[in-house]
């Protein structure tokens, strides 16, 4: 078999070292995005740190199975999801015993039994609940539920790149994240009422 | 607050609709159905609204920042190799 030509090959070359440096900043460019939900899915920053460090570690390794066009950062979520259950980090509890869940409305039935129906309309009338409530209500989901809620609440993925992201279908995506932020509501009412 | 007796839809039908509306996941005919409702009923338009503003207010206080350094290691990492 005779060799490629010096040419063709030298271009060839250069042609995917530019595409590799194209996939790098691109990657690069989505980091504090990807760290934003990363943050949410660990207990700690360091852990979040190492989290994405090993993601980008094994993103740059394997830049070639990435497909140019498709969503990158959807793609890198689910390389740090990955990681993220295999370090056995996330380890699964029992889920506490939620009895009612209660209703969709609940929170928002809650703050107009103590503040009025008008009070609903204020955009501010979130903000008496504390924002460390809000991060310590979404740690103590249990880690199924809370791994949708962060990727559609924190991350603004779609159902359907939820699904692709944590390799589940779609009809569970939509059932997590339900129960997930219904918990989270009932835990913030108990905060905001105790 | 259930029943349809003005004929926009039942408030139960629209609290259920409410997650698939923030998160434009509904079909054309259901967020057609939640509007009409929405238009009518008071009790639940106000939830909504405050069902909105909670998700904006969750997303911002559970925002970090990545810490400073941490991209410089990002960084370090190109250009590895999948055969090295």
């Amino acid at each position: 078999m005779s060799e490629p030509e010096p040419d063709s090959e030298a271009r060839r070359i250069a042609g995917e070292a530019r595409d590799r440096v194209r996939f790098e900043e691109e990657a690069l460019g989505l980091a504090d995005q990807v760290y934003r939900v990363a943050r949410r899915l660990v207990g700690t920053r360091e852990e979040a740190e190492d989290l994405v460090q090993d993601t980008y570690a094994r993103a740059f390794r394997s830049w070639r199975s990435y497909t140019p066009g498709t969503n990158m950062r959807a793609w890198l979520l689910r390389i740090l999801t990955n990681l993220n259950i295999d370090r056995g980090r996330r380890i699964q509890r029992s889920p506490d015993l939620q009895p009612l869940e209660e209703t969709d409305y609940y929170l928002a039935n809650r703050v107009a039994e103590s503040q009025g129906e008008q009070a609903l309309d204020q955009e501010k009338v979130v903000e008496s609940l504390s924002q460390d409530s809000i991060v310590n209500a979404l740690s103590s989901l249990p880690h199924n539920f809370r791994d949708v809620v962060v990727l559609v609440d924190i991350g603004e993925f779609s159902y359907a790149d939820a699904a692709q992201i944590l390799d589940v279908p779609i009809g569970t995506v939509m059932s997590r994240l339900h129960r997930g932020r219904r918990q989270l509501k009932q835990r913030l009412a108990e905060e905001a009422t105790a | 607050m259930t029943g349809d007796p003005t004929g926009i839809g039942d408030c139960e039908k629209c609290e259920e609709l409410l997650q698939g509306f923030l998160d434009r996941e509904l079909t054309d005919a259901e967020h057609e159905l939640a509007e009409l409702h929405l238009n009518g009923c008071d009790y639940c338009r106000r939830r909504y609204a405050f069902e909105a503003s909670l998700r904006r207010y969750v997303r911002l206080s559970a925002a970090e920042r990545m810490p400073p350094g941490l991209m410089a290691r990002l960084v370090q990492l190109r250009g590895t190799d999948a055969q090295a």
